[in-house]
C-alpha cells in the first residue's frame, strides 16, 4: 500500500513536469493551442507502473542482499565449469558464425566483424579496467594508433596487412606505457581525467598535424588484407575480414583467458584490490601497471589495423571520445572482469542498435536507461565474475590448471 | 647495495633512523636490531612513531635520514634505505598492516599466492603458452600456499573469498600471507589488535610455532601487553619519536621512564 502511495506521488509528479511538453501543443500557423489531455493520462498510467515495478525489483534486491550467499551456481557459471557443456556450447556458437556467411548478405557479416571487434576491443579495456582496475577513459587512442599506422604506412610504404599488424600492436603498447610512465601515482578520478586528455591530445594531433596525418580529411584507398597474394573482391573481402576476426576473437579470449589465470593476472587483481597491500607482498607495482597498459594498448592497435583495413577510410572523427565510452560501457555492462560478461557486453551495446534502427532516435534515451538500471540492480555488470579454484597436493598434477 | 660485508650478526640493524614529515619528526634517530629466530616487540602509547617506523623499514616512507640493514637469505647484507616496498620484501622482510589489508575478492588461496609472486619468474609468454616450467611454478606456489594455510589453520577455507572470512581468520590471514613471501623476518603491526582473549592467546601459541617452526624472526607492535610480555624477548619503547627504553620484558615493566609515557607523571614528583 506504501509502495500504491508513493507510486502515485510519482505519477502526479511526472505528470506535473511532463505537462508542457506532452499536453500543450501549439499550432503556430493557425495561432491555436491544441490541450492534448489524453496524453498525461497515458503519461500517469505509465509512469505509476513503471514506479511499481522498479520499487518491486528494488525491494527483491534488498531481499535477496540480505540471504547473500546462496552458494547456487550462476547459469554462465554452470556451462563454464562444466567441461562437456563448455565444450559443446562454444562449439556451437562457433559452428553458426562459420556458417553465417553462407547464408546470410554481407550486412549482417558486416554488423558481425564490427561486434567480433568489438568483443576485442573490449577484452582488451578488460586487462586495464576489469582486472588491473585502473579507469581508462582514452582508450581510444591506442584503437587511432593502430588505424594510423597502418593506414600511413600502407599510404606511403605500401606495407602490406599482415606485416603492419604486429607494427601497429607493439606501436600501440610503446603508446600505452607511454600513458602508463605519468599516471603511475594516480588512481580513480584522476587515473581517468588523465587518460581523458591523452585520448583527445592523440586525436587533436590527427586532425590538426595536416603534414603528418592528412588532417580531417583522413586517409583514403587503404589496402584490404591480402590472402597469400590474391586480391579479393569486396564481397570476399568481407567474408575474409570476418574469418580473420572470429579466429583473432577466439586468440583473445584465450589468451585474456590464461593471463588473468596467471600470476600477472592476480597480481593485477591484487593491484586493483589494494595498492598498497600488494606492493608490500613483493608485487612491483610498476611493472604490473605498465603490463597492463601495454597489453590492453596492444589489443586495440591490433583493432585498429583491422578496423582501418576494413573500411578503406579513416579520418580523425571514428576516434572521438564516444568510442572510448562505448568500449568501456561495454565492459562495465557486461561484467568487468569477466570473459563471457564482456562478450555479451558487446553484442548488446553493438547489434542491438543495428537491428532496432527503427528505434534509433531513442537510441540514447534507452542506453541512458539501461545504464540507470544497471547500476542499481546488477553494478557488477550482467555476468559477474567468479574466482577459480586451484588443484594441489591432490590427484591431478596438470589439471585443472588448463581450464 | 648488497654485499657490503661487515659481518653482520643482527638479521634487522636500524641505526639513527629519523623520518620528518615537513617539521614534524615522526621518528627521531632510533636504533632498533632484531637477532636471528627473536621475537622482538616495539611499544609505545599511540602516536608514538612505531607505525612509522614500521614504514620506513618496508619502503613505504624514505626515512630522512639512518641506515637500514638487512641480512638476506643468501647471507649478503642489503641496505635497505629508499627501496621500494615490493623490493623490500624481495629481500625478505614481510608485514601485516594494522588496518587488515587482505585482497577481498580473491579467495583465501589467491592471497597467500599472491605472497609467493615475488618468488615466481612466469612472464607473459609463460602465461600465454603455460608452459612446462610455468605449471610446474604455478603449482609449487598453490602446494606452498596450501601448506601455509594449513599451518596457520585456515586450509578448510581455502576456496572462500577473503572478505567473508571472520576477523580473527583475516587478521591470521594477513600472516599467512606474508609468510609466503619466504622473510628472514616478519613485521606485525598490531596483531592481535581486535581480537578476543581467547584469539589472542591462539594468536600467541601461532607466532611462537611460526619463530620456532619456521625460523623467522619477528618484530611486532602491540598494545596487548599481556601478549608482548608473555611472548617477546627483548622489547623496544617509543615515545613521540624517540626510542626511551629496551630491554627484557621484566626490565621495562619497572622501567619509571615507560611508566610514565603510558601513565604521565607521578604526582607525588
Amino acid at each position: 500500500m506504501d509502495y500504491m502511495l508513493k507510486s502515485l506521488k510519482v505519477a502526479i509528479w511526472f505528470m506535473f513536469l511532463t505537462f508542457p511538453v506532452v499536453v500543450i501543443k501549439v499550432n503556430t500557423i493557425e495561432n491555436v493551442v491544441i490541450w492534448r489531455w489524453h496524453n498525461m493520462f497515458y503519461m500517469g498510467i505509465s509512469i505509476f507502473f513503471v514506479s511499481m515495478v522498479w520499487r518491486y525489483f528494488l525491494q527483491r534486491k534488498e531481499m535477496s542482499g540480505k540471504k547473500e550467499k546462496t552458494d547456487e551456481k550462476t547459469f554462465t557459471q554452470s556451462i563454464m565449469e562444466n567441461p562437456v557443456m563448455f565444450k559443446s556450447v562454444s562449439g556451437g556458437i562457433l559452428a553458426v558464425l562459420c556458417v553465417l556467411p553462407f547464408i546470410t548478405d554481407s550486412y549482417q557479416i558486416n554488423i558481425l566483424t564490427v561486434a567480433l571487434m568489438y568483443i576485442v576491443l573490449g577484452l582488451g579495456l578488460n586487462i586495464v579496467v576489469g582486472l588491473a582496475g585502473l579507469l581508462d577513459l582514452g582508450f581510444v587512442a591506442f584503437y587511432a594508433v593502430g588505424a594510423y599506422t597502418y593506414a600511413l604506412l600502407n599510404h606511403h610504404f605500401g606495407l602490406s596487412f599482415w606485416i603492419v599488424l604486429p607494427i601497429g600492436g607493439s606501436l600501440a603498447a610503446i603508446f600505452g606505457i607511454l600513458l602508463g610512465f605519468p599516471v603511475l601515482r594516480l588512481r580513480g578520478d584522476y587515473l581517468a581525467i588523465v587518460t581523458l586528455g591523452f585520448g583527445e591530445i592523440i586525436r587533436l594531433v590527427l586532425e590538426n598535424w595536416n603534414d603528418f596525418s592528412m588532417g580531417p580529411s583522413g586517409i583514403a584507398n587503404i589496402d584490404r588484407p591480402t590472402f597469400f597474394g590474391m586480391d579479393l573482391t569486396l564481397n570476399q573481402s568481407t567474408i575474409y575480414i570476418y574469418f580473420l576476426m572470429i579466429l583473432f576473437t577466439i586468440f583473445t579470449i584465450f589468451f585474456v583467458n590464461r593471463l588473468q589465470n596467471s600470476r600477472i593476472g592476480r597480481a593485477w587483481l591484487a593491484l586493483r584490490e589494494d595498492e598498497t597491500a600488494c606492493q608490500a607482498m613483493g608485487v612491483g607495482k610498476t611493472r604490473t601497471k605498465l603490463m597492463a597498459f601495454a597489453l590492453g594498448a596492444a589489443w586495440a592497435g591490433l583493432m585498429g589495423v583491422v578496423f582501418a583495413a576494413k573500411t578503406t577510410f579513416i579520418n580523425p572523427a571514428s576516434f572521438t571520445f564516444l568510442e572510448s565510452a562505448i568500449i568501456l560501457s561495454v565492459v562495465v555492462l557486461g561484467g568487468m572482469g569477466s570473459i563471457p560478461g564482456v562478450i555479451l557486453g558487446a553484442l548488446i551495446m553493438i547489434l542491438l542498435p543495428e537491428y532496432l534502427r527503427a528505434f534509433s532516435e531513442y537510441r540514447m534515451l534507452v542506453f541512458g536507461g539501461a545504464m540507470v538500471v544497471m547500476m542499481v540492480f546488477r553494478p557488477q555488470g550482467l555476468v559477474s565474475n567468479f574466482r577459480r579454484k586451484y588443484s594441489f597436493h591432490s590427484a591431478d598434477t596438470d589439471g585443472r590448471f588448463g581450464r | 647495495m648488497e654485499g657490503l660485508v661487515d659481518n653482520m650478526e643482527h638479521i634487522l640493524d636500524v641505526k639513527g633512523l629519523t623520518m620528518d614529515f615537513g617539521g614534524l619528526r615522526a621518528v627521531d634517530s632510533v636504533d632498533l636490531y632484531v637477532d636471528k629466530q627473536e621475537i622482538v616487540a616495539l611499544i609505545g602509547p599511540n602516536g608514538a612513531g612505531k607505525t612509522t617506523f614500521f614504514n620506513c623499514i618496508t619502503g613505504i616512507y624514505n626515512p630522512s635520514q639512518g641506515d637500514i640493514r638487512a641480512l638476506t637469505h643468501s647471507g649478503a647484507v642489503a641496505r635497505l634505505n629508499g627501496l621500494k616496498p615490493n623490493r623490500v620484501t624481495e629481500r625478505g622482510l614481510a608485514r601485516t598492516f594494522q588496518n587488515i589489508r587482505l585482497f577481498p575478492t580473491m579467495t583465501v588461496l589467491e592471497n597467500v599466492m599472491i605472497g609467493k609472486h615475488c618468488r615466481m619468474k612466469a612472464k607473459v609468454l609463460g602465461a600465454l603458452f603455460r608452459d612446462k616450467k610455468t605449471r610446474a611454478e604455478e603449482l609449487k606456489a598453490a602446494n606452498e600456499s596450501y601448506d601455509i594455510l594449513e599451518k596457520i589453520g585456515l586450509a578448510n577455507v581455502c576456496d572462500e573469498q577473503a572478505c567473508n572470512l571472520p576477523y580473527g581468520d583475516q587478521r591470521k590471514l594477513e600472516i599467512a600471507r606474508a609468510m609466503a613471501t619466504e622473510p628472514s623476518i616478519l613485521l606485525l603491526d598490531e596483531p592481535a589488535a581486535g581480537m578476543n582473549p581467547q584469539e589472542t592467546v591462539e594468536l600467541t601459541d601461532l607466532i611462537r610455532q611460526i619463530r620456532n617452526e619456521e625460523n623467522i624472526s619477528i618484530l611486532l607492535i602491540e598494545h596487548d601487553m599481556k601478549l608482548v610480555m608473555n611472548l617477546s624477548e627483548r622489547i623496544y619503547v617509543m615515545d613521540h619519536g624517540q626510542k626511551i627504553a629496551e630491554g627484557t620484558p621484566i626490565e621495562i615493566r619497572n622501567n619509571p621512564e615507560v611508566i610514565k609515557a603510558y601513565l604521565g607523571e607521578d604526582m607525588d614528583a
